[in-house]
């Protein structure tokens, strides 16, 4: 029997008589299970795990999701630039400065690219980026702890879009303004936009020993817009790639207005020569505001850091620097293929896709095969970089990610689909419909030198009838898609936060065994910890009360506390004592104006309160943490102001 | 997971699924004094991280104690009293009733003894509230140990 030669046939066939089985015997739950062999494909079983993690871009949520592949399950919400009051990121003392910007206090932001980090052009595991595209700044997510250690602020940016994308070995972050503003900062008249508007390129470096980012330099570029970003690898290691659309320079109107030119550019950035030249002293020094903010890891206390200048290079100055490719038209995504030759723009407004050659390209800068320059920035010739263009690459396509079996898949948002295409032929091999309009597109390590192509996961903009109904706003969804054989199969559609622009995926078995279960207690240097319930205790300071509260299953110690009063202001700093994985508390007062704790073990978190009026305020534990849960709670008495009920906790 | 793994998983859920019917759940069987066929070293010492008796001296080793004790009040003594039933059992005693294997056990691994041993078992249902694992290392355990040896001897 030729059907059962095959491994894999044999299995499809074990897990149909499974579940035909199981509907004999269960008929009640044969709908949950399916009826074809994309259920077995998705199925992972109880208490088994993943074999991807997925990375999700919460979009207009701010934040970062973390799912399961292939099962589309998810695990976790991890708050980037959005304060997220379930933990208290944003709302207790220890994490509010994660939020301070030259503008103040953000407490939201628009989250588009994680971009995990890289060794070699693979990704590693150890961090994960995101940026913030409405009050740029980029974040560095640490991957044993699923948290966000450090946030920096861009100057000289207006929609941090094209970013965070690193280059090979992470030496750099790149970052590209959307909007072209003013540099410096300036009222200035709106038409004077093409003699005062600018564009930046930036580079921030990660200092990985200090674990440390800081933005190194800023190029200085044309006032168009910078939509999107890549490292070069391998041959191109050198080399970064920032699509541009806008080159018309209009300010009003752009769909039209932005949308004349046949050809905008890719501009490629030699990052290597700009480093060189920045630290030739070749960069001028502009004043610059802009916030680093990042947890110190003794007290996981955050703490800011004001910068007050940055190196601009301007192109003019350093020759070699900068070169652009025509490539038709508005394009959105740039993607480098695995090799490192290949550069795809994706001209969403175009009928082809265009395929650079770097090879090609370096040919044509020797050459000085140039169209014309533009201030100090050479156009190479369109025909001299391209490799080739894919016909028929569907409508609208956005970005493009790859296997590792040398195939391409783009997305084509008009006409929602995905276009599975050679990369040396440029021959479209197979093409799949997506439900519906689908953004970005990921394929575990499908931007790196190694996709770990088993998947891809279109990321869709619009779902329709896809799902349950649920008022005018519907969920936003992923489609998990099998490309391991010839034909793309579509397995399994599921729900994201958010609107999910990119994603990042990575075998689980490169991050899982690297998580931290607990913070040890011994290592907590938190100003306001306590390491026993015998030094919990409640300190009066001026106006100012200090509650030191200690949590264990399932009791607060202390948990009756009088003499507070109207016009203190207290600080509940509270060390969870447990030190066994999975076992956080939480906190919760009445009248709390700001949000909850969760408190992980071994950790202190504060909670700030302004009590109101006199009362006696219950607190309890939110986190349900053990059969006596229920018992974890606490008065606090608050009297008058001119009251002279002295602090007391427990008898104490 | 490997193919192979997803086979045997599939049809072990398959086997599962028949034998358990249409979600009636098979009652425990009845439990007896030692259900879990625990051999008498076990009974007398628990189960665990540690399989064989602890030695201990005729006297106390103060240094040890004195180690056991600055843990015992950062890492147990939000639960446990010496005199006194706070959320555990008090445990000026511990020594006496229990012996060093067993204590040392159960603080390494009170998942584990809770699941296994009829007296953990018994335990929790007393004070219902599940021993926290507070994730301290052989040797502290073994200082702990030492610690509750020379509270009982005081």
């Amino acid at each position: 029997m030729k059907f059962l030669k095959n491994r894999k046939m044999w299995l499809s066939l074990a897990g149909l008589i499974g579940i035909g089985v199981l509907m004999t015997a269960c008929p009640a739950t044969k709908e949950g299970i399916g009826t074809s062999d994309a259920a077995v494909k998705t199925y992972v079983p109880p208490g088994e795990h993943d074999e991807f993690y997925a990375f999700m871009s919460g979009g207009f949520s701010g934040q970062m999701t973390v799912y399961g592949l292939p099962s589309g399950r998810k695990f976790r919400t991890i708050p980037v630039f959005s304060v997220h009051p379930e933990n208290g990121w944003g709302f207790s003392e220890e994490t509010k400065p994660m939020f301070n910007t030259s503008y103040g206090f953000v407490p939201w932001d628009d989250a588009h690219h994680p971009e995990l980090s890289m060794t070699d052009g693979v990704p590693d595991g150890r961090y994960i980026f995101i940026n913030a595209n409405n009050t740029p700044r980029v974040a560095r997510i640490d991957l044993t702890r699923f948290e966000t250690e450090e946030i920096l602020e861009i100057p000289n940016s207006a929609g941090n879009h094209g970013s965070p994308f690193v280059t090979e070995n992470t030496e750099y972050i790149i970052a590209s303004t959307r909007f072209s503003i003013p540099i410096p900062e300036a009222d200035v008249p709106i038409s004077s936009y093409k003699e005062n508007f600018k564009g930046t390129l930036s580079f921030i470096k990660l200092d990985a020993d200090a674990e440390e980012m800081s933005l190194d330099f800023q190029i200085l570029v044309p006032g168009y817009n910078y939509d999107l970003a890549h490292a070069g690898k391998g041959p191109s290691h050198d080399w970064a790639f920032f699509t541009t659309y806008n080159t018309e320079e209009a300010t009003t109107l752009l769909e039209v207005n932005a949308s004349r030119n046949d050809k905008d550019f890719i501009a490629a950035v030699n990052w290597v020569k700009a480093a060189e030249a920045v630290r030739a002293g070749k960069a001028k020094e502009m004043p610059a505001k802009y916030f680093r903010n990042y947890v110190d890891h003794d007290t996981r206390i955050a703490h800011s850091e004001e910068n007050s200048s940055v190196r601009v290079l301007n192109p003019a100055d350093v020759p070699g620097l900068i070169y652009f490719l025509p490539t038709p038209k508005s394009p959105h995504g740039v993607d480098v293929d695995p090799t490192g030759e290949y550069i795809i723009g994706n001209g969403k407004l175009a009928t082809v896709l265009p395929v650079h050659s770097f090879s090609k390209m370096l040919k044509a800068i020797e050459n000085e095969a140039f169209e014309t320059v533009i201030n100090g920035i050479p156009v190479l010739k369109y025909d001299e970089v391209l490799a080739g263009e894919v016909l028929d690459p569907g409508l609208g396509p956005l970005h493009t990610e790859f296997d590792n079996k040398g195939f391409a898949y783009t997305s084509a948002f008009i006409t929602s689909e995905i276009v599975k295409w050679n990369v040396e032929t440029r021959e479209v091999v197979d093409r799949i419909p997506t439900f519906y309009s689908i953004g970005h597109l990921m394929i575990p390590g499908g931007d790196s030198k190694k996709p770990w192509g088993k998947y891809v996961v279109a990321l869709n903009k619009i779902t329709k009838d896809r799902y349950l109904p649920t008022g005018p706003e519907l969920c936003q969804a992923g489609q998990l898609i099998d490309i391991s054989g010839d034909k793309m199969k579509l397995l399994l559609d599921f729900p994201l936060d958010g609107e999910p622009h990119y994603a990042q995926g990575i075998p689980a078995s490169l991050i899982k065994d690297k998580s931290v279960r607990i913070y040890e207690l011994e290592k907590n240097n938190h100003p306001h910890a306590i390491k026993s319930e015998k030094q919990a205790r409640v300190e009066r300071d001026g106006k100012d009360v200090h509650i030191y509260l200690s949590s264990i299953r399932s009791h607060f110690t202390p948990d009756n506390i009088e003499g507070i009063k109207v016009g203190d202001t207290v600080y509940w700093h509270l060390t969870n004592l447990e030190q066994d994985w999975d076992v956080p508390h939480g906190f919760a007062v009445k009248g709390a104006n700001n949000a909850e704790l969760l408190v992980m073990p071994g950790e202190t978190r504060t909670l700030k309160w302004q009590p109101q009026r006199p009362d006696v305020y219950p607190f309890y534990c939110t986190d349900f943490c053990s059969a006596l849960h229920q018992e974890m709670q606490g008065y606090v008495r608050v009297s008058p102001a001119d009251s002279n009920v002295p602090i007391t906790f427990n008898g104490r | 997971m490997n193919k192979s793994a997803l086979l045997k998983t599939i049809l072990s859920a398959v086997v599962f699924a028949v034998l358990l019917g249409c979600g009636s759940e098979e009652k425990p069987a009845a439990k007896s004094a030692n259900p879990g066929g625990l051999t008498d070293w076990q009974m007398t010492n628990g189960v665990g991280p540690l399989t064989s008796d602890v030695q201990t001296g005729p006297g106390v080793e103060d240094e040890l104690a004195a180690k056991g004790s600055e843990l015992f009040e950062t890492k147990c003594s939000a639960c446990h009293k010496l005199d006194e039933r706070y959320v555990g059992p008090p445990l000026r005693d511990v020594t006496e009733r229990r012996a060093p294997a067993y204590i040392m056990n159960m603080i390494l691994d009170p998942e584990g003894m809770v699941k296994k041993h009829p007296e953990a078992r018994k335990l929790l249902s007393q004070y219902m509230t599940f021993m926290t694992n507070q994730n301290v290392s052989e040797e502290q355990a073994r200082a702990l140990l030492e610690y509750l040896r020379k509270e009982n001897i005081k």
